[in-house]
């Protein structure tokens, strides 16, 4: 089933700055990714979808080298991430930021530390160069205010800045967001949407966006990948999948209940579960 | 044809928990070649070891010290009733401090180590993964092993065997105010009695290597507990636990095995 909107070329033609090319992951007997085929292009946002399980996190977890394949190979700059040795793959990782799902804020650290750790760690600036550095960042998530506040003082929204604060102080070349949007309020989600964009743009970062919410990062994608059952089904720009006549896509961005994604976890009725002996 | 599947079913069960149990060890030898090379880590970064230094062991202190003045005032109870029949009353002070250096006062500081900074440790680290700060720090290109790992082991190790130092000191004084102070005998035979008898190398020395084997035990439990732990609240908590169970059965075996190995 190949429900591929756009041609490859719309994807290949920018420069590539991630190339995954015949990956297969699994967990214990879950087959996550089955020979999966992606390029994600330089400059661009790039938006990840699929359904909840569907092992959006875990690509973006392989592609920072976190977890292996169990084969295909997946390249960042040219580099085959898997084949690195550690100190080359810890250099790479300082051209990532990741905004995690919780934020993942050191919570033994102060809003500011936060921010300046990875400063204090990768580079010899002085205290002088790092705060107004630390305090330009947070000033472009809008919470420079906050920076004298521990982590557990933020509600989930202001954590996820901090950490988008803390992604890029290193002014890396990628950023990779893990669903940003989960659970937040729409002043919240709005903001983040903005900053998402703005900071691509100004900064020229690669964006990598995971995510299930569809009207927020068809809002902001150059490009949309829809991932199932291990497979890219499929990819192209925001209104391609919007004009697409595939019952996947279509099930997935207007959010039906029922489809090729069936709404019962099995195929067994409700009758055929009430016959003696088969209830529980 | 019901029990034969009951019967089986526990084989499976049994044969099931032995392979997780197998992995388990598995895990642990992984863990530790990757941790052992990057201990030395902890000394280059000075400020990090002396924070986990005081976390684990100047909050220890208020147990250790509360804890060694107790035993060491229960020990010199006991052994005066046991010696005062026998007339050996001044030798209760070479016994207070024979039992505490060779047995009681590193068994004991471990198992409350293992108690109050063990338990904190796994706790602390299972929470990081839960909450994926360890995660967070690899993407920051930082390696959790150098960065939260090592420094917390080496501060158990160099905690433990001072902590066991102080806990012995204050379980002397602890037998010299109830011997002394209290039950009437000689000062000067106490101490004298207890300075002929006790020997530097073989009970002092013998003392801090159990102390020393001990901190390495429950570092390692600690430390694997928290980064194997489930990254749920269950999962936590009962990596915490095991970290108490396993730490303090660890001590006891082990202690046998030293002073086997030791005083034979």
């Amino acid at each position: 089933m190949d429900l591929t909107i756009s041609t490859d070329n719309e994807l290949t033609q920018p420069e590539t700055l991630i190339e995954i090319k015949a990956l297969t992951f699994s967990r214990g007997s879950r087959l996550i990714f089955n020979n999966l085929n992606l390029s994600i292009p330089k400059g661009k946002v790039t938006a990840i979808m699929g359904p909840s399980g569907t092992g959006k996190t875990t690509l973006l977890k392989l592609i920072a080298g976190q977890l292996k394949p169990d084969a295909g190979e997946i390249f960042v700059e040219g580099l085959n991430v898997h084949k690195l040795k550690r100190s080359n793959l810890y250099e790479l990782r300082q051209k990532m930021g990741m905004l995690f799902q919780s934020g993942a804020l050191l919570t033994d650290l102060s809003v500011f530390d936060n921010v300046a750790f990875p400063l204090r760690e990768h580079t010899k600036l002085p205290e002088s160069v790092i705060e107004p550095l630390v305090l330009m960042k947070l000033q472009a998530v809008g919470l420079m205010g906050a920076r004298n506040l521990k982590p557990a003082e933020l509600s989930g929204g202001m954590s996820r800045r901090i950490a988008l604060a803390r992604g890029i102080v290193l002014d890396p070349e990628m950023i990779f967001y893990d669903e940003p949007f989960v659970g937040q309020d729409p002043i919240t989600m709005g903001v983040l949407v903005t900053l998402i964009r703005k900071l691509n743009d100004s900064l020229g970062l690669t964006s990598v966006v995971v995510s299930h919410d569809v009207d927020e990062v068809l809002s902001i994608a150059d490009y949309v990948c829809v991932l199932s059952e291990g497979k890219i089904i499929a990819q192209g720009t925001p209104k391609a999948l919007l004009e697409s006549n595939s019952d996947y896509v279509n099930q997935f961005v207007k959010g039906l209940p029922d489809g090729p994604v069936p709404f019962h976890y099995s195929d067994e009725t409700y009758q055929q579960a009430l016959q003696p002996g088969k209830t529980n | 044809m019901n029990i034969m599947n009951a019967l089986l079913i526990r084989v499976a069960g049994l044969g099931a928990s032995s392979l997780g149990v197998l992995a388990s060890i598995g895990r642990l030898g992984l863990f530790l070649a990757s941790l052992i090379p990057a201990i030395p880590y902890s000394f280059y970064r000075f400020e990090l070891l002396v924070k986990q230094l005081y976390v684990a062991g100047v909050l220890s202190l208020p147990i250790i010290l509360t804890a060694g003045l107790f035993v060491g005032m229960v020990l010199t109870l006991q052994g005066y009733y046991v010696l005062v029949d026998y007339n050996s009353e001044e030798a209760v002070g070479t016994m207070t401090a024979l039992s505490l250096l060779r047995e009681l006062g590193p068994v004991v500081t471990a198992l409350l180590f293992a108690g109050r900074a063990g338990s904190a440790l796994t706790a602390e680290i299972g929470l990081m993964r839960s909450t994926e700060q360890l995660s967070a720090l690899e993407m920051m290109a930082v390696d959790p092993l150098k960065f939260i790992f090592a420094p917390r082991f080496s501060a158990a190790f160099i905690a433990l065997p001072m902590l066991t130092l102080l806990f012995i000191a204050m379980a002397i004084l602890g037998g010299y105010l109830v011997a002394v102070g209290w039950l009437g005998v000689d000062e000067g035979s106490f101490w004298a009695q207890m300075q002929s008898s006790v020997d530097w190398r073989e009970d002092v020395m013998n003392g801090m290597i159990k102390s020393v084997a001990f901190a390495f035990l429950i570092a390692t439990i600690a430390l694997f507990q928290g980064h194997d732990a489930m990254p749920t609240s269950e999962g936590v908590s009962s990596a915490t636990t095991r970290t108490v169970v396993h730490s303090s059965l660890g001590v006891l075996a082990l202690d046998f095995i030293l002073t086997a190995m030791m005083f034979s």
